[in-house]
């Protein structure tokens, strides 16, 4: 526990200006992520998690969005203060993403294997050791070899023929198979970071399960960190070591996932655990969440969830709880922490 | 596309209406102010034209099967050997125009969708729509006024000196032929020709291509696919100029398919104020004297020109788009 | 499934015809990408310009007997000065008076051609939109066939068969104007008589005019508008373009396609004999251009970004 962590996200702040008005859509978002951890984020739509992800690439366009405050420090660096070129430096070569639907994400007019090639041309721009080609080797000899990387990393990823593959286009393969391709894409740069939002959502169920052994073998090959943003809480419980539970724009709950899900401590997370049927839950025992998600363009004072909270006091509308650690790095942001009142 | 005949069918008979059932007399025009009516009968006669509608109409096509386009009242004339004459030289117009269009007209359009609501952005939209806004003859008399007639760069109009010996006919684009002869003065003397009609006439088509390559440029840049390519590490020039360019030129192609024809029709104006020895200038003498052969005849020509650029569009988007090749 | 849209609460914008689904708001920030635009604005500035001039025009030309084709040969080609602003012509006429004069003429042809282009093409569209089967094939085809052949030369034959004449020629060109709106009704008949059945609209005694007027045309009037707006300057190109080939209005009528025309065989001595009248048209045509594009800017927000 010494190693300082790779990423370190502390309280980030993050506004968007739409013609309603501004919304705060951060309010103070903190994760460390070490190496070879894979962090669930969860939470529901608009909750800030994809938003989390993107900040850390820096691909949230500005306007409409501002940061108010925070950091984002990778490997002690503050990504807030890096401009769009030394950003670039980062992307694909450190930091690798992957999004929801392989379908959209990979560009239809081109070969994978073009796309993959100009990846890893980009990255060997940053690392000479991604190609270990010599620095004054040609073009060709560096595009030869870039390609060489791409049927390599494809296979890797699980494409059979990838050598034969690499020159189809992207409606030439299954749902299942481009995600492989773009996860062969994020990781062709040897990323120590991999951001992947919703990485599963779009796929079959029997493919989600191929997809997320994938990851979880590439994480242990490579010793990356690892961010799944997700509002599947049975995902996290599968592929994860840690999760962090949002809602409204707040990390409200995080800690290693056995304790989290083991022990819920916030009142948000039980509701998020309790609204999933398992095979113990009786008809009738499934339970929604009474409200609505919060205007963010007017959130409430205090506590952003003790609007919809059973447990909620007058102190919780005062102003925001902070993270407490109740144990073992398992922290919730909540005044009242623990299994209150479960029973009903 | 297979629509094309029957179009190109109701087309002879739009325009063999118009020239027929109308308020008109085209033989006594033809047969000259001081004909008597019995010469106008006679005339009328020679062409035909003392028949039924219907009758001149099937004769008419009858003819076309043989490729007989018939023959002008005015210059008695076949039809079919000035269509012959006229259209390469339109053409060589069109694809000069177009050619400028498209060089110019589809990066600009890309630099306006990444210069968005900045100022080359604004300077690209009141271009654009001051170029649409400008009438061509007018810029056509500009343009001479300007390189012909003060600066004296260029010649003021036709195709090429009737004093000069053309280079051998071989495809009718005189610049083509001129590189095929390998005589580059003549190929200079062509181009000079070319240069102020075809730049006349692109600025248009530019115009809406740049204005069509923005707005797909901007559509394209949404996609999840840019976002992934960026999150990625490509560079911002990579990704425009080679990832997104691609797919908007594919949007763009099928205006440019539209706009083709649109050209074709348009040459009317041009090649009348440059003296273009084209089909716009042929159909213009044709229609002020209601010679209705050569007008069925241009129009046909042009309609077909038009349905082979959609279908030579057609064909060029399946190279580009691969998801509709392989289908 | 909302026939009838529920009345606007705000009955200022009712009375301004925006589309029946428009709320209050959606017509506040419609009015506010308008005003936001300076494109627009200068527009705008620019048309009523034209409609003042068109309007104001026997009342504000310095030399109206030029425009009733009185000549001053004495006084031919004259180059602009304070007496004669734009310079005089051939027949020494008063450039600056032909001009503003020609403004009436070029407006009227213009709308003219865009209200006649517009009522037959919804007349049009409503009649396939309706009948469906091979009422709508034919016409669907006949407006196909604009695709095909050169608007222009079409124009120009019709034009030349029924000779010269202001009437004639905005005859010529509205004969081909039609096929846009006819698409654009035909579209919205369409849909909205699959919801007819639904309501079963008919079975309470509708009558297909009262549902084209109560149903159809709110729904469409916007596009149409914008349309319209659009093609002004487009129609105004192409009475100058007739003009400019020697088919349609003859002189004296001061057209300005006519009058560039003539000017032309006085090139380049006396260029603002020509100058002038192209000037006009580009502005006219620009400043329809502008506002049109404003327009559809606010009103179809999908086609801006």
């Amino acid at each position: 526990m010494t190693e300082p962590p790779l990423l370190d996200i502390r309280d980030l702040h993050l506004s968007m200006t739409s013609f309603d008005g501004e919304a705060h859509v951060l309010a103070g978002v903190n994760l460390s992520v070490r190496r070879n951890e894979v962090w669930g984020v969860v939470g529901e739509t608009g909750c800030g998690k994809s938003l989390t992800g993107l900040s850390i690439s820096r691909l949230v366009p500005s306007p409409p969005a501002r940061y108010l405050g925070g950091k984002i420090l990778f490997d002690g660096r503050d990504l807030l203060s890096l401009d769009e070129a030394g950003m670039r430096n980062l992307r694909g070569h450190r930091i690798g993403m992957i999004f929801q639907d392989p379908t959209t994400n990979l560009n239809p007019a081109f070969r994978i294997g073009e796309q993959l090639v100009d990846v890893a041309l980009a990255a060997d721009r940053r690392n000479p050791d991604i190609l270990g080609v010599a620095a004054r080797a040609g073009r060709r000899a560096r595009r030869r070899a870039a390609r060489d990387l791409a049927v390599r990393t494809l296979a890797e990823v699980g494409i059979t023929d990838a050598a034969e593959r690499i020159d189809a286009y992207p409606h030439e393969f299954s749902g299942g198979m481009r995600q492989r391709v773009l996860i062969a894409m994020a990781l062709i740069g040897r990323p120590d970071l991999l951001i992947a939002d919703e990485p599963t959502t779009a796929l079959d169920v029997s493919v989600q399960s191929q997809i997320l052994a994938l990851l979880a073998g590439m994480v242990r090959d490579h010793a990356m960190g690892v961010i799944l943003i997700t509002h599947n809480l049975g995902v996290v419980a599968k592929a994860c070591s840690h999760v962090a539970v949002m809602y409204a724009g707040v990390i409200v709950e995080s800690g290693p996932v056995a304790a989290v899900l083991r022990k819920p401590s916030h009142p948000y997370t039980r509701a998020l655990m309790s609204s999933i049927p398992t095979s113990g839950v009786r008809r009738g025992e499934l339970k929604g969440l009474p409200g609505q998600v919060p205007n963010l363009i007017k959130p409430p004072r205090g506590c952003r969830f003790a609007p919809r909270c059973a447990q909620a006091a007058e102190a919780c509308r005062a102003g925001p709880p902070r993270p407490v650690d109740i144990g073992g790095g398992h922290m919730a942001a909540c005044l009242k922490p623990g299994p209150a009142a479960e029973a009903a | 596309m297979f629509l094309t005949i029957p179009v190109l069918l109701g087309l002879t008979v739009l325009v063999f209406a118009i020239g027929r059932l109308l308020p008109g007399d085209p033989v006594a025009l033809a047969a000259g102010p001081n004909a008597t009516p019995a010469e106008i009968a006679a005339y009328a006669r020679e062409f035909g034209l003392d028949r039924p509608v219907w009758v001149q109409y099937t004769s008419y096509l009858t003819g076309l099967l043989g490729g007989n386009f018939g023959v002008s009242i005015f210059t008695r004339r076949p039809v079919i050997e000035d269509l012959i004459a006229y259209t390469p030289a339109t053409l060589e117009l069109v694809f000069a125009a177009m050619a400028l269009a498209i060089l110019i007209g589809i990066p600009a359009g890309l630099a306006a969708a990444v210069y968005r609501d900045r100022w080359p952005d604004y300077l690209s939209r009141v271009a654009a729509l001051g170029a649409i806004s400008m009438p061509r003859f007018f810029l056509g008399l500009l343009l001479q006024l300007a390189f012909a007639m003060w600066l004296g760069w260029l010649p003021l109009g036709g195709r090429f000196p009737l004093t000069d010996d053309p280079p051998r006919l071989v495809t009718g684009f005189l610049t083509v032929d001129a590189l095929i002869a390998q005589d580059l003065s003549a190929f200079w003397t062509a181009c000079r020709h070319l240069a102020m009609p075809a730049i006349a006439m692109s600025l248009s088509p530019l115009a809406t291509i740049m204005r069509m390559m923005r707005a797909s440029t901007l559509e394209v840049m949404q996609q999840d696919y840019v976002m992934t390519e960026r999150a990625l590490g490509l560079s911002q020039r990579l990704i425009v100029t080679k990832y997104v360019a691609r797919n908007a030129i594919s949007a763009t192609l099928t205006v440019i398919g539209l706009y083709f024809g649109w050209l074709l029709g348009g040459t009317v104006l041009v090649e009348t104020i440059f003296d273009w020895p084209g089909l716009g200038l042929y159909a213009t003498k044709a229609v002020v004297t209601q010679d209705f052969m050569p007008v069925i005849g241009v129009t046909l020509v042009i309609g077909t020109l038009f349905v082979c650029a959609n279908l030579l569009v057609d064909v060029l988007y399946g190279v580009i788009n691969p998801k509709v090749r392989t289908e | 499934m909302s026939l009838t849209a529920p009345p606007l609460p705000d009955h200022s914008a009712q009375e301004i015809a925006v589309p029946i689904s428009a709320s209050g708001q959606a017509w506040r920030r419609s009015l506010y990408r308008f005003r936001q635009s300076t494109l627009s604005i200068i527009g705008l500035i620019l048309v009523l310009g034209l409609l003042l001039v068109a309007v104001a025009g026997p009342w504000i030309v310095p030399f109206p007997e030029h425009v009733t084709g009185s000549v001053a040969t004495a006084n031919r080609f004259r180059p602009p000065s304070v007496a004669h602003p734009f310079g005089t012509n051939e027949l020494g006429q008063d450039v600056l008076s032909l001009v503003l004069a020609g403004t009436r003429v070029s407006l009227f042809a213009g709308l003219a051609v865009v209200l006649a282009g517009a009522f037959v093409g919804t007349v049009i569209g409503a009649v396939a939109g309706y009948a469906g089967g091979w009422v709508d094939e034919v016409l669907m085809r006949l407006s196909d066939l604009k695709l095909t052949v050169p608007g222009l030369i079409f124009a120009m034959a019709i034009a030349a068969a029924l000779g010269p004449g202001l009437v004639n020629m905005v005859i010529a060109i509205a004969a081909g104007w039609w096929p846009g709106y006819a698409r654009l009704v035909r579209g919205e008949v369409m849909a909205k008589k699959e919801e007819m059945f639904v309501t079963a609209a008919r079975a309470l005694g509708a009558s297909p005019g009262r549902i084209l007027f109560r149903h159809i045309l709110p729904n469409v009037m916007t596009p149409i508008i914008v349309k319209m707006s659009l093609d002004m300057g487009f129609a105004i190109l192409t009475v100058a373009s007739l003009g400019f080939i020697g088919i349609g209005v003859k002189p004296p009528t001061p057209e300005w396609g006519a009058l560039l025309s003539v000017s032309r065989n006085y090139m380049p001595d006396f260029w603002w004999t020509a100058i002038f009248p192209g000037l006009a048209i580009f502005i006219a045509v620009f400043g329809f251009n502008l506002l049109g594009d404003g327009l559809r800017d606010v009103f179809d927000p999908k086609a801006r970004r």
